[in-house]
């Protein structure tokens, strides 16, 4: 077993760790943040995308000692003050998720390609950038909707606040 | 309407909890003391078991019980079931095999559960389970089902000589249907594969058995789409608990596609194993094991005969289908390629003469059952496959020869049982036709023949059975259960309302749209209205959700309670008023006395109710009504899709351009969710066509496609954005005029796009999943 501390949605967290256990299984298990999901085991469907410094990242396929000292950002912790992101927002405006449990990887998916694309995001993009993250529901229509409505509001945003 | 009534496009109150990581699903639920379930499953697709040595599992860390099948026999657990009986045609009863929930004597599926082992942690269940030694026997094994009934061949269950289940036949006799093809100045024949499919919900299955030897009473958390239906058979047919000593649970549930109706071994063995070891039990599935034991769907192999006149008219179709269905009879295995299936074999289409005959078969493969649409995709493919192929043999446009053939007359009685209601096919054409810009087609083709492409278009008008089903009419044809749905309106004392179903949501947004029948009815806010299900100590008893049944049947149910509690409060508010309870109104949360200006606050009316101060006489307190509905017939859902596709020759890869549905689901509560079914199912139905498939391997029975490395599931870059559309004419048989939207997508999506892809390479010779190797051969081989 190791220790490891890291902080999750802002919060330090310290945890005794088999060398086995994966980061979805610390989150899940020891800090009962359940809404990271599992839905394949081989780092195919992205239902348990977390950001690890910033960056999305399967936590399916990524060690809990790999992420000890780094900051994770889980679904839990992306609406601020009861307010939702805006990408969750979209997300249920547009009607971007049926049965949920593909939405939380979805959703941090999303919102790390805004921050990487910025209000250069096409419909052709969203898609290829949606490679990793599977959805059985919708037909994926909706959900990129929901991420282009998204990034348009969180472009005029940035471009509001400069 | 008004902003929140039937037809407002609502955005859905259930929305939040997922999309802040509150959905709360049977993996994410916690009991004290519990602990994991690991099953050891068969390496080999059929084998005897000579022996199974668990000592060196039970030394393993954290072990608590390692069992066996023949302990879960000595315990009275009974087999798994099929529900529905069908006869064939000699008049004999289905060939059902044992099936037992971890086998003890033979095993029959790469997957099938032979031990389970008790652990502290998953990951200790899991080391534990691969020290379970099994000797076994290994046998010959069969995973096609044609083959599975020829001579020779492995046999799986001795109940079921030749591994054939049923003999079935339905429609004009064999031999008036042969005079009718014999007579026929064109005879149209194909042989018509459907794929075989993984449902693949995004939330595996999973299971929590949790047994109070205190009260003896068992409380089931699991992935279901029918809690109450699951209850019922765990109780009545495998012998767990009594029902009032068994609680079923489906919480949040992401996804089911009809893979989650079934009763499966592992939700039995739970609450059987939290018993034997005295602690609350759970399983989860791994992805591997989702593709390994949910029942699949699909897997028909048919041959057809469709036979016209010299206008082209359509005279007699002649059907010979062969159903696989896997190591054993899944629950409602029986129903999909019958009454399914067979009964929609007339389409959209006026014909004379029908048979369809459909043997049902095991072979050592995972057990199949119904999935989104069920037997209503093997006949619409079959169908719009063979007219369209009848079109081109004919030289005449494919629209045109189903236009000639459509019905046109309601209420129209088929050779197949079926009796459509209601339709308006020529609608729904005309209206893909104009969308998908038909006309403008040949333009497009010849501009992307500039740029070495090759571009073909192709239609589908389908036709569904939905709203099952009139319980009198499904017993007459075999049905174990009734299918009715029940409901339960609880005005609160200060005006809020629950209301309480048997249908159960896994992603349709029924807290939405039930909520909505309650916000139309009495101009109250849908936040004041919850929706209360998936649990069978809320809601005494009801028969869940699958083929398109919540808004026909389900929202039928709320619509008689409303109906009750509406007649219930306009006493209570016409004494109130001193006024006549026929001049009572109830709307914008107030009840008003027509013609005056006279009102009283829903809230008093509720209160008063509960208050009992003043009531008429003899009125029992409190505003709580149930009702039962029971359909008096199907709903028929039908429209007509339209796919463009463009292919790579040098590839084989085929693109979509545009993919266009126009549907008729009668009446609609919420145009944005069902708009959302209708790109779900799509997308699924394009998966079958262009993606999906699962493969054996012929000699060992391996499952070649357990994994999202193997299975391709459609991906947002596989898609296009579609063009949705309705023309809809209202259900006359159920009171909001609903047909049901669910499965439309997946049933009417698969033979446009094949018949778009064998448009642009000229060979009609292509079976799904159309592949880009499949489809670069096929181009190559008609050059």
């Amino acid at each position: 077993m190791t220790k490891v501390t890291m902080t999750v949605n802002g919060r330090q967290v310290s945890g005794e760790v088999e060398d086995r256990t994966l980061l979805v299984q610390f989150i899940r298990d020891k800090l009962g943040l359940t809404g990271t999901h599992v839905g394949c085991d081989t780092s195919q469907c992205g239902t348990c995308v977390v950001h690890m410094d910033g960056r999305s990242i399967k936590s399916c396929s990524t060690l809990a000692v790999q992420a000890a000292g780094s900051e994770i950002l889980t679904i839990e912790g992306l609406a601020r003050d009861g307010e939702l992101h805006p990408v969750q927002a979209a997300f249920k405006a547009h009607h971007g998720l049926q049965c949920g449990f593909c939405t939380p990887g979805m959703v941090m998916t999303a919102v790390d390609m805004i921050n990487r694309y910025g209000g250069a995001l096409d419909e052709k993009t969203v898609r290829e950038n949606l490679e990793g993250n599977i959805c059985r529901c919708t037909g994926y229509h909706n959900i990129v909707k929901a991420i282009l409505a998204a990034a348009a509001e969180m472009g005029a945003g940035r471009q509001a606040a400069e | 309407m008004g902003v929140e009534g039937i037809g407002a496009r609502v955005a859905r109150k259930e929305d939040k909890r997922f999309l802040t990581g509150k959905g709360r699903y049977t993996d994410d639920m916690v009991v004290p003391g519990m602990k994991y379930a690991a099953f050891v499953r068969s390496p080999h697709a059929h084998a005897k078991i000579k022996s199974i040595d668990v000592s060196a599992a039970e030394r393993m860390p954290g072990v608590i019980a390692v069992l066996n099948g023949k302990q879960m026999l000595d315990d009275g657990i009974g087999n798994l079931i099929c529900g529905w009986m069908i006869h064939s045609k000699d008049g004999s009863p289905m060939k059902m095999g044992a099936w037992r929930p971890i086998a003890h004597e033979t095993v029959r599926y790469v997957g099938d559960a032979v031990a389970v082992v008790v652990a502290d942690s998953v990951g200790e269940a899991r080391d534990a389970a691969e020290q379970v030694v099994v000797d076994y026997e290994e046998l010959p094994a069969v995973t096609d089902a044609a083959t599975a009934l020829t001579a020779g061949q492995p046999q799986l269950h001795p109940e079921a000589a030749g591994n054939l289940i049923y003999d079935w036949a339905i429609g004009t006799s064999e031999a008036e249907t042969d005079a009718a093809i014999a007579a026929a100045a064109h005879v149209t024949e194909m042989t018509i594969l459907n794929n075989r499919l993984a449902p693949n919900p995004m939330e595996p299955r999973a299971a929590l058995g949790v047994y109070d030897s205190a009260e003896d009473h068992y409380t089931c958390y699991t992935t279901s789409q029918n809690p109450h239906v699951a209850r019922l058979v765990m109780s009545a047919f495998y012998n767990v608990a009594p029902e009032n000593k068994l609680r079923v649970i489906a919480p949040d549930v992401g996804g089911g596609f009809g893979s989650k109706i079934f009763i499966y071994p592992e939700e039995i063995v739970c609450l059987w194993a939290s018993r034997r070891a005295g602690v609350p039990v759970k399983w989860t599935s791994d992805r591997t094991e989702a593709f390994l034991t949910d029942a699949h769907g699909r897997d028909h192999r048919s041959t057809v005969k469709m036979a016209f006149d010299k206008d082209n008219r359509i005279t007699a179709l002649k059907v010979d289908t062969i159903a696989n269905f896997g190591a054993y009879m899944s629950l409602f295995s029986s129903s999909v390629p019958t009454y399914l299936y067979a009964t929609l074999l007339s389409g959209q289409y006026a014909i004379p003469a029908i048979h369809a005959n459909v043997r049902a078969v095991y072979t050592n493969t995972t057990p199949v059952d119904a999935y989104r649409g069920a037997g209503r995709p093997e006949a619409t493919y079959l169908l719009e496959r063979t007219i369209e192929t009848a079109a081109r043999e004919l030289g005449v446009s494919p629209a045109e020869l189903r236009r000639k053939n459509f019905i046109r007359s309601f209420p129209y009685q088929t050779p197949v049982i079926m009796n459509y209601d209601a339709g308006n096919y020529e609608a729904s054409l005309e209206a893909s036709m104009k969308q998908a810009d038909w006309a403008g087609f040949a333009a497009r083709k010849a501009e992307a023949e500039k740029r070495g492409k090759k571009r073909g278009i192709g239609m589908s008008c389908y036709i569904e059975a939905c709203g099952i089903a009139p319980s009198a009419a499904v017993g007459s044809l075999g049905a174990g259960v009734g299918l009715w749905e029940s409901a339960e309106v609880r005005v609160n004392a200060v005006g809020t309302i629950e209301v309480l179903t048997g249908s159960h949501s896994h992603g349709q947004g029924h807290e939405t749209t039930f909520a909505q029948l309650v916000a139309d009815r009495f101009g109250v806010p849908i936040d004041s209205v919850s929706v209360v299900h998936g649990d069978t100590d809320k809601v005494q008893m009801g028969m869940g959700t699958y083929g398109s049944r919540s808004g026909a049947v389900g929202m039928s149910a709320i619509v008689k309670a409303l109906d009750k509690v509406e007649a219930k409060a306009k006493k209570i508010a016409a004494h109130l008023m001193e006024a006549d309870e026929s001049d009572i109104v109830i709307e914008n949360g107030e009840a008003k006395v027509a013609g005056t200006d006279k009102t009283v606050p829903w809230f008093q009316v509720a209160l008063a109710a509960y208050t009992a101060h003043n009531l008429p006489g003899g009125m029992e307190p409190g505003l709580k009504e149930g009702a039962f509905y029971d359909p008096t017939n199907f709903t028929f859902p039908a429209g007509c899709y339209i796919c463009e596709v463009e292919i790579d020759p040098e590839t084989g890869k085929t693109d979509i351009i545009q993919f266009v549905a126009a549907d008729d689901f009668g009446n609609i509560i919420n145009p944005m969710i069902v708009e959302g079914q209708v790109h779900g199912g799509i997308a699924q139905g394009i998966g079958q066509a262009l993606l999906e498939g699962v493969h054996y391997d012929a000699q060992s029975g391996q499952l070649l496609t357990a994994s999202y490395m193997d299975y391709a599931m459609p991906r947002a870059d596989d898609l296009p954005s579609f063009q949705v559309s309705h023309q809809n004419t209202p259900c006359p048989g159920n009171p909001l005029g609903i047909k049901g939207c669910g499965e439309a997508g997946a049933i009417g999506s698969p033979p446009a796009l094949i018949n778009a892809i064998t448009d642009a390479i000229g060979n009609n010779d292509l079976s799904m999943p159309a592949t880009p190797q499949k489809v670069w051969a096929a181009i190559h081989a008609a050059h």
